[in-house]
This record gives C-alpha cells, sequence and structure tokens, in this order.
C-alpha cells in the first residue's frame, strides 16, 4: 500500500530501511536507559560514600590512624546504640552507651550479643551513623559488622568496635550516634523468628492473605 | 493474498487481530482505553465507598489497599496512555500527510500486547494473597513481601511498559521520517511535536521503571539485595530509581494532551495559535527538566538540605515553561471569535483546571512546606486536578473534536454538553474538599479515617458517583456517533485548519498514498 509514493519523496525500499535503522537507533536508546537503571544502584552507594549520607561510616587503618594528631581542643559525646531484628532472635545491646573523646583518639567500645535460639544463627550488623554529615568523618577500624557473626546456640560474644573520629568533624557536631541493626542472613529462619513479613529474597514462602503468627518464643 | 485483496476493506474478527492500518489500531487502542476506564472507575468507587463513612463497612484494609493500588496502575498504564497512543495512531499519520505509521506490524503487536497486560493485572487481585496493597508505586520492603499476585502486576508492568516503548519507537520514526514533503518540523501541527517529545521522554523514562521492577523482581525471588538493608541495599534506592522514571511520567500523560489543546483552542478562537515556536520550546523545556525534579517526590526521606533546595528550585522552575502555555493559551483566545463546542468547553476546562493543579503542585513544590503535605489528600488532590485536567479534559476534548471525522456522524452537541458539566460539577465536587481534608492532615490510603474528616469525604464521594455516572452518557455518546447521526462534512469545524480537515469525514481506509501539497 505504500508502493504508490510519487512527488520526489524517497522510494519505499529507502524509506523503510530508514525507519528500521532509526528504530534500532532508538532500542539503544532504550536499552541504555535500562541499563542505566541498572547503574543507578552503584552510583547511589557511590554517591551516598561521598557524601556522607545514609550514615555510612568510613574506614581506616592503624597506620593512618597513627599519624594523625590529636585535637585536645574540644570533645565529642559519642553514643551507642543497637538493635536485633524481629528475625534475629538475639540479644544485642552495647556495654558502653556513652563516652567522650577528643577527635583523633582511637577508642574501642564493645557489644554484647547472645544467641537465644535453640540453634546456630548467622547475623550480619549493617551500621549507621547520625548526623549525616558526621559519617564519613567516623572512622571504624576494626568492626562486627564488617563480617558476618556465626553464634551457636546459646553462645555469648563481646564483640569489639576500633574507631577514630576524625579531627576534620565539623566545628558544629558535638553528639556523633552510632547504631547498629543486626539481621538474620538466612532468609528462611527470619521468617520463623520474625513472622511472614521477612520472607523475601531465597527460598521465598508464598503465603495467604494474613501473616501466620510467629513461632517460637 | 493478492495486494488487491489487502487494498480494501477487510473484515471480521481477523480485521481486527491482523490490521497494520494506524486508522484501526488507533479504534483499538482507544476501546481498550475505555474498557479499562470502566475497570479503574468501579475501583474508585470501591474506594469511595468505603471512605463515605469513618469506620470500616465495606471492604477489609487489604482489600482497600489493594483497590487504591490497582486503581492507580489501571488509569495510568491501562487507560490514560493507550488512549493517548490511540489518538497518536489515528491523527499523527494523516496530520503529516503521511500514509500510515512507521512500522504497522510492530504497531499491531504493540497493541496486542495490551489486553494480555490488562488480563495480568487484573488477575493478581484474584490470587491467593490478592494483589499488591502497597500503592502503585510499589515501594519495597513491602512489595519485596506479598505473594504471586505482585509477580503478575510487576510482569503485567513489564508488557505494558514495552507497549508504551515500541509504540513510542513507532511515533518517533514515523514524524522523523514520513513528513509529507514541505512539512518541516516547524510547520507541524502542535499534537505531532508534542507526541515527538512525549515519545522521546517514553523511551528514556520507562526502560528506567522496567529496571526498577527488575530489581524487585530479583530481590523478591532470586537473592538479590538492591533493597535489602540487611544485604546491604537501601529501600531509599527503589524510591529514587522509581521516580527518575516516575516524574518524566506525569509529563509524558499531559505533554500529548497540551497538544490537543493547542489544536482545539485557535480552531474555535478562529485565531492561530499564540507563540507556535515558544510553545515547541516550552513543551521541549518541560521534558528536559522533568528528568531533573524527581526528589520531590521524597522531601521526606532524609536527603541532606543541598539535595532538598536543589529539587525545589528545580520544580519551582518547571512552573515557568508550563506557565508560558497556559499564557499563549489565553492569549490564542484574546480577541478570537470565540464559539462553545463541546470540544472547546474540554479544552478550556482543562486548562482550567490543571491550572488548579499547578497551584497545588507550587505549593507542593516547596519542601518546608511538603513536611506537612507529604502524603496527605493535598497531594491526591493534586495529581487528580493535574491529570484529570489535562489528560482526562484532553482526552475528552479530542475525541469530541475528532469524532465526527472518524465516524463521519456529528454527535448530539446537546448531550456532549451535558457530558461536559455533568463531569466538570462532578469531579470537582469529588476532589476540590481533599484539598482541605490534606491540609487538616487527613492522610492517603486509608481505609478509616478520623470523625472530623468526614463531611468532606462525603461531599467527595457523592461527587465521586456523580462524575463516573456522567461518563454513561459519553458512552451512548460515542456508539451513537459511530452508528448514525448527522452527516459531517470534511472540514466539520468552521475554524479548523489542517490536514485531516482535507479527507473526508470518515477518512478512506488508506489516506494519503499519495502524499499532500504542502503550503
Amino acid at each position: 500500500m505504500a508502493d504508490a509514493m510519487q512527488d520526489g519523496k524517497p522510494k519505499p525500499r529507502n524509506l523503510q530501511a530508514a525507519n528500521r535503522r532509526l528504530a534500532l537507533k532508538l532500542a539503544g536508546v532504550t536499552l541504555a536507559m535500562f541499563a542505566f537503571g541498572y547503574a543507578l544502584s552503584p552510583m547511589y552507594d557511590v554517591m551516598c560514600r561521598a557524601l556522607g549520607l545514609n550514615g555510612k561510616t568510613g574506614r581506616t587503618d592503624v597506620q593512618t590512624v597513627a599519624a594523625q594528631p590529636v585535637d585536645m581542643s574540644r570533645t565529642v559525646t559519642v553514643e551507642f546504640t543497637g538493635l536485633a531484628t524481629s528475625g534475629l532472635p538475639w540479644e544485642f545491646k552495647p556495654l558502653t552507651k556513652k563516652m567522650e573523646l577528643h577527635p583523633g583518639e582511637t577508642l574501642e567500645v564493645k557489644y554484647l550479643v547472645r544467641n537465644l535460639a535453640q540453634e546456630e544463627i548467622t547475623g550480619q550488623a549493617i551500621p549507621s551513623v547520625t548526623p549525616g554529615e558526621s559519617a564519613p568523618h567516623f572512622k571504624k577500624i576494626e568492626c562486627f559488622c564488617f563480617t558476618r557473626q556465626t553464634l551457636k546456640p546459646g553462645e555469648t560474644r563481646e564483640m569489639p568496635v576500633r574507631f577514630v573520629v576524625d579531627a576534620g568533624l565539623d566545628q558544629d557536631v558535638h553528639t556523633i550516634t552510632l547504631s547498629y541493626s543486626f539481621f538474620n542472613i538466612d532468609k528462611v529462619s527470619a521468617q520463623k523468628y520474625g513472622g511472614a513479613a521477612l520472607a523475601q529474597g531465597e527460598d521465598h514462602v508464598a503465603h495467604q492473605g494474613h501473616a501466620p503468627a510467629a513461632t517460637g518464643g | 493474498m493478492s495486494a488487491d485483496h489487502h487494498a480494501q476493506h477487510p473484515t471480521g474478527i481477523t480485521r481486527w487481530l491482523f490490521t497494520t492500518n494506524h486508522k484501526d489500531i488507533g479504534t483499538l487502542y482507544l476501546v481498550f482505553a475505555f474498557i479499562m476506564a470502566i475497570v479503574g472507575g468501579t475501583m474508585s468507587l470501591v474506594i469511595r465507598s468505603e471512605l463515605w463513612q469513618p469506620g470500616l463497612q465495606l471492604v477489609d484494609p487489604h482489600f482497600f489497599n489493594q483497590m487504591t493500588t490497582a486503581h492507580a496502575l489501571v488509569m495510568i498504564f491501562g487507560f490514560a496512555m493507550p488512549a493517548f497512543v490511540g489518538l497518536a495512531n489515528w491523527m499523527v499519520p494523516i496530520m503529516i500527510g503521511a500514509p500510515d505509521m512507521a512500522l504497522p506490524r510492530m504497531n499491531n503487536w504493540s497493541f496486542w500486547i495490551l489486553p494480555f497486560a490488562a488480563t495480568l493485572l487484573i488477575l493478581g487481585l484474584f490470587m491467593p494473597g490478592g494483589g499488591p496493597a502497597g500503592g502503585w508505586t510499589l515501594y519495597p520492603p513491602l512489595s519485596v513481601q506479598g505473594g504471586i499476585g505482585t509477580d503478575f502486576t510487576l510482569l503485567s508492568i513489564h508488557m505494558l511498559g514495552m507497549s508504551s516503548i515500541l509504540g513510542s519507537i513507532n511515533i518517533i520514526a514515523t514524524i522523523l521520517n514520513m513528513r509529507a514533503p514541505g512539512m518541516t518540523l516547524m510547520k507541524m501541527p502542535m499534537f505531532a511535536w508534542t507526541w515527538l517529545i512525549t515519545a522521546f521522554l517514553l523511551i528514556a523514562a520507562m526502560p528506567v521503571l522496567a529496571g526498577a521492577i527488575t530489581m524487585l523482581i530479583t530481590d523478591r525471588h532470586f537473592g538479590t539485595h538492591f533493597f535489602d538493608a540487611a544485604g546491604g541495599g537501601d529501600p531509599v534506592l527503589f524510591q529514587h530509581v522509581f521516580w527518575f522514571f516516575g516524574h518524566p511520567e506525569v509529563y509524558i500523560l499531559v505533554l500529548p494532551a497540551f497538544g490537543v489543546f493547542s489544536q482545539i483552542i485557535p480552531t474555535f478562537a478562529r485565531k492561530p495559535l499564540f507563540g507556535y515556536a515558544s510553545m515547541v520550546y516550552a513543551t521541549a523545556s518541560i521534558a528536559l527538566l522533568s528528568f531533573i525534579v524527581w526528589a520531590h517526590h521524597m522531601y521526606t526521606v532524609g536527603m541532606p538540605m543541598a539535595g532538598e533546595l536543589f529539587f525545589m528550585y528545580a520544580t519551582m522552575l518547571i512552573a515557568v515553561p508550563t506557565g508560558v502555555k497556559i499564557f499563549n493559551w489565553v492569549s490564542t483566545m484574546w480577541r478570537g471569535s470565540m464559539t462553545f463546542e463541546t470540544p472547546m468547553l474540554w479544552s478550556i476546562g482543562g486548562v482550567f483546571t490543571f491550572a488548579i493543579g499547578g497551584f497545588s503542585g507550587l505549593m507542593l513544590a516547596i519542601t518546608p512546606a511538603d513536611f506537612q503535605y507529604q502524603d496527605t489528600y493535598f497531594v491526591v488532590a493534586h495529581f487528580h486536578y493535574v491529570i484529570f485536567g489535562a489528560t482526562i479534559y484532553g482526552l475528552f476534548a479530542a475525541i469530541y473534536y475528532w469524532l465526527p471525522k472518524w465516524t463521519g456522524h456529528l454527535y448530539s452537541e446537546t448531550l456532549g454538553k451535558w457530558h461536559f458539566w455533568l463531569t466538570t460539577i462532578g469531579f470537582n465536587l469529588t476532589f476540590f474538599p481533599q484539598h482541605f481534608l490534606g491540609l487538616a492532615g487527613m492522610p492517603r490510603r486509608i481505609p478509616d479515617y478520623a470523625l472530623q474528616f468526614t463531611e468532606f469525604n462525603q461531599w467527595s464521594t457523592v461527587g465521586a458517583f456523580l462524575t463516573i455516572s456522567a461518563q454513561l452518557i459519553f458512552f451512548y455518546i460515542a456508539i451513537r456517533a459511530m452508528n448514525g447521526g448527522a452527516k459531517a462534512t470534511d472540514k466539520v469545524w468552521e475554524g479548523a485548519d489542517g490536514l485531516e480537515w482535507t479527507l473526508s469525514s470518515p477518512p478512506p481506509y488508506h489516506s494519503f498514498a499519495v502524499a499532500p501539497k504542502i503550503k
């Protein structure tokens, strides 16, 4: 039906080819934007780290810290808190609730964790620091959040955090809070202890309209 | 099949299944869209019925939440977008003097994906556990929970997005490659311009939604943790990715409607569109700016001050080109010879209604003010005013305007006016009180509310039933016009200008097989 074109228009074959070429280019744009959508995930992490958003803390090591001076002219209060999420049947609390320190000083605090369940459970702690602007200046040398923690039934452990608040911390910040959320890394186990709301990821268990009551103590 | 057989008017069910004709496909999209409008409208009545009184009378909260979620998905992806793609299919080739769309067979597929996608979406509601119930924005962690109904919906959205993307590729190729000789881009009708820009927005934004949804699917089933804090991910990431799509999406919804207004207002003011070039540039500016304002949907997630300010300024900025367009429509009418047939009523009403929504949008743009308005009925009022005002009024304006061309029959002007006025009264009764509900603190997406909100909720529910009932008049008008009525001339409207008015009413099955001469 497109065969009857005249008046100096491009011939149908060229037009069809031109349309196909343009369509393929536009399909390429589509794929590029799909890839861009995925790229937003690592980009978000990079931006959060760079701008100190989301309470993502910095890391450092002993040698770097040793080279920096301690700022004796000011003290900063650091408070510690923690939470075991509902899918993790552990007792979890900081052994030190609050401390005063000078920026540049290396300090260590301990968190206590105890597995209340009858089976071995592995958890992952995710840290967060407020205020957000102070997070890049809160640098951890050693932390239990760097690795997964596996506890046998009934096992208790004291876990250290060694950190330094570096001297670049904004002068207006007087109190920093370090908080941990401890998650059960096994989703099936999380569902068992915390309810159907936590059933996600691998071994997804379909459930009826209302979540069943959490089992266990 | 010989070429002759194909050139004749095909008939029967296979005509509609296998058609590659842009007019047929446009009709299919419009019929599908209005079926989905009935589904989405019914859902809105379930919502408004439950909200008639405080307390829970009719449905349980989980079902209510499924209704709010599904209502939005159906209306946006099942009604508004397919309806305008249908208008594009019908009108763009004719307006630019092309014989059909660039890729007619892909055009057929773009449409036929939709009924399957819609079926999946509705079926999700009947699966164990029901459909998704966390709002059409599907935020995790809530959307990572939920049963197979959510998976049905996610797959459905993939298909709906695919249809839109393919349709947009077709529209761009048609407009860029197939304009009749002499029709430069700056001589194109505004409806073609707004669709060209919208199509680019679609292929840029829709794949990002596809990415977000795929990440949800893999978080749900394949052990990824894009949005799972326990695995080092972040639910707020979803909000960023979603709204990077979501904000251009709302401009995708309104820009083609703006194009419709730009065609109709000059016709009934008997005056050329004021500032054609600035309308094109304003539309392009809106489209570009729409990519840098997304986080105004997220002012309360804990972004740093610099971020909040940037998005606030950018959002306020986007009001400028939008204002240019509104001023240009008004200026078109200034000292025009105006008559107020139904398409003109819908166009002027649409501009007016959209402008009210624009004002509440400016209020929402102000970050500290938004801290109060976020997730209240003020937001619900805002987006219904802008979407209904632009997209739906624009759709009805377009249908009344071009229905005589499509069917060859004039519709009943009296009934058309009844439809317009009852809808306008009903719409405003439904949504204007919601501004005050929001300001007074009524949250959105709730099936039960505090006692002091009762009276305005009742106004709103009455308005909803009036609005939906008024649409029955429209169905009667449309079906009658398809089957009979006074004969329409080629030009139909005294002040009409454009290639579509040079064809007969109805136009031949294949039009502009020979390119027209452009002045």
